[in-house]
């Protein structure tokens, strides 16, 4: 085990694991995270706590995530290299470690233009695929970035990365894939998936080049309520395929109750097609701003009881 | 070529508003070919200046000049003495002019009438995009002669990050992500292989925040 997180242990036995998210507030309450950690606890298997998640001012993830912990859920720390450098990040690793926290998204996250201090200077010390690298050097070598040695007390994380299939060019990505693998990850969790024959394409190079076997990955799905939503993501979210039939089936539903049904069913037949492309080993669920439906969603995929991993 | 855009009149009336008597001093370089500091501009700039400050019933004596070069000795030396006759300097020349002046003549005081923007060239008639943000340890070599320091929002070095849409940068949909160009280019010249490879974490020490930098040319030293 590298990190020994639930995770990890989840994924190293084989079952098909199941993650979701979890936003920090935007304000110091810590019942907000209590309460979403509830809808997590016992149907996922961890849940991201994002890093100031398109670059709006919110809970630190590392906080949040460790108040997450002490309710039961177990956090994957997600960071970004937006916000912080090589020594922050450094540390703020390690004090990640020293309070229990076992996985490590590293990201570079949404750039600061999107957020609510578009005036900040972005860091960008370090690219995604520079963290990634430097998270197994601590782990692995026992080493901070500059070769000095971490003489005990490493922090072991399970590292993860996202990978976005649909952004272009296309027949880069799974170089990029594989070059996150070269550098040390060992689990991905992807973009959202609306576009099912564009993911399954995707899966069959990763499969080709035998990347499936090097990193487990986890395909990310997002429930959604209403045809706008989908549209925004076609329209505004860069990188993002959603097919013109999805929007108009939830469009023609018109009764908000059964959209939202609607919505939930379009989710459940994702999970079930993603589960049967070779490769995948488990979803990421990103119900932004309604992690409510998280508790639903797995049950009724018939994916609880989450097994038992101790 | 540096490149330099004039701040707002507004901007420079305010910063000049306490003198009577100001030399106005362009260049002859990188902000001629902008057309933001050269011999024309500054001829435009001192009459809008000349016809606020006499609405505003506080007449200014403007002294025009253009030196060939702003950061030279040389070049504003020649000026001296007139320099010596106004209370203040208005430079629209890039900020590496503005400071050899202040620095070089101490005595007097200069003040930016332009706001340096970047390094580039330009891409079309009256266009100027950003090319170089002086990193200090060039790696056009092997990204098809492309910058990803200066061009890349995010300067990754292991681009495209996945917000790369269209060859659309994900900040701005007008602005090129130079991650597939970068793609794109290597494609072209057979060498992909270059973008196989996980590069390190840059050592920024050659770039801005390491204090001034410097450049000893030993030959050219008296
Ligand atoms: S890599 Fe550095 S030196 Fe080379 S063009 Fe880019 S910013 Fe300039
Ligand atoms: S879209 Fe391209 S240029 Fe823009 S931040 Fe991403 S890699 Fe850089």
């Amino acid at each position: 085990m590298k990190s020994g997180s639930r995770l990890e242990r989840i994924l190293a036995a084989g079952h098909f694991a199941v993650t979701s998210e979890l936003g920090p507030p935007k304000n110091a309450d810590p019942d907000n995270i209590r309460k979403k950690a509830s809808y997590c606890l016992g149907n996922v298997d961890a849940a991201n706590v994002t890093d100031n998640q398109t670059a709006i001012v919110r809970m630190s993830s590392i906080a949040a995530g460790t108040i997450a912990l002490s309710c039961g859920v177990e956090p994957v720390i997600q960071m970004v290299c937006r916000d912080r450098n090589r020594i922050a990040m450094q540390s703020d690793i390690l004090g990640a470690a020293a309070l229990g926290c076992k996985n490590l998204l590293c990201l570079s996250g949404d750039h600061q233009k999107f957020g609510n201090h578009p005036q900040a200077s972005g860091v960008y010390d370090l690219d995604s695929m520079q963290l990634i690298d430097m998270v197994r050097r601590m782990r692995d070598d026992k080493t901070f970035l500059s070769g000095e040695p971490i003489k005990d007390h490493e922090p072991r994380f399970f590292i993860g990365a996202a990978a976005n299939p649909f952004a272009d060019p296309l027949n880069f990505r799974i170089t990029r894939l594989a070059k996150k693998i070269a550098a040390g990850v060992d689990f991905i969790q992807t973009q959202c998936i609306f576009d099912i024959d564009r993911f399954e394409q995707y899966m069959k190079m990763v499969v080709d080049r035998g990347l499936h076997e090097k990193a487990y990955i986890l395909a990310g799905l997002a429930p959604v309520r209403s045809e706008r939503a989908l549209q925004y993501m076609k329209d505004e979210v860069p990188g993002m395929s959603v097919p013109d039939e999805l929007i108009a089936r939830m469009a023609a539903v018109k009764d908000k109750d059964e959209k939202m049904e609607e919505g939930i069913k379009i989710c459940l037949e994702m999970i079930e097609c993603v589960k049967h492309i070779e490769g995948v080993r488990g979803i990421h669920l990103m119900p932004v701003g309604w992690e409510s439906i998280t508790p639903v969603i797995v049950e009724r995929a018939g994916l609880l009881p989450r097994p038992d991993v101790a | 070529m540096i490149v330099a855009d004039r701040k707002p009149l507004d901007e420079i009336l305010a910063s000049i508003e306490p003198y009577k008597k100001i030399m106005l001093m362009g260049c002859g370089g990188c902000v001629t070919i902008c057309f933001s500091g050269g011999a024309k501009a500054v001829e435009l700039l001192a009459s809008q200046i000349r016809m606020a400050r006499n609405k505003a019933g506080s007449d200014i004596d403007i002294v025009e000049c253009t030196p060939e070069r702003q950061c030279e000795f040389e070049f504003i030396d020649a000026f001296k003495e007139q320099i010596a006759s106004v209370e203040a300097v208005l430079s629209i020349a890039c900020g590496v002019g503005v400071q050899t002046m202040n620095e070089h003549l101490a005595e007097g005081v200069t003040i930016p009438g332009l706001n340096t923007k970047f390094m580039g060239y330009p891409v079309e008639h009256g266009l100027w995009q950003e090319r170089c943000a002086g990193c200090g340890d060039c790696v056009l070599q092997w990204t098809g002669g492309l910058c990803p320091v200066a061009r890349c929002a995010k300067r990754l070095f292991n681009g495209p990050c996945g917000g790369s849409a269209g060859g659309r940068c994900e900040v701005d949909k007008e602005v090129e992500c130079v991650w597939q160009l970068i793609h794109d280019r290597l494609e072209k010249l057979n060498k992909l292989e270059n973008l196989e490879i996980v590069r390190p974490a840059r050592d920024w020490r050659t770039s801005t925040n390491a204090g001034q930098r410097k450049v000893k040319f030993e030959e050219a030293m008296l």
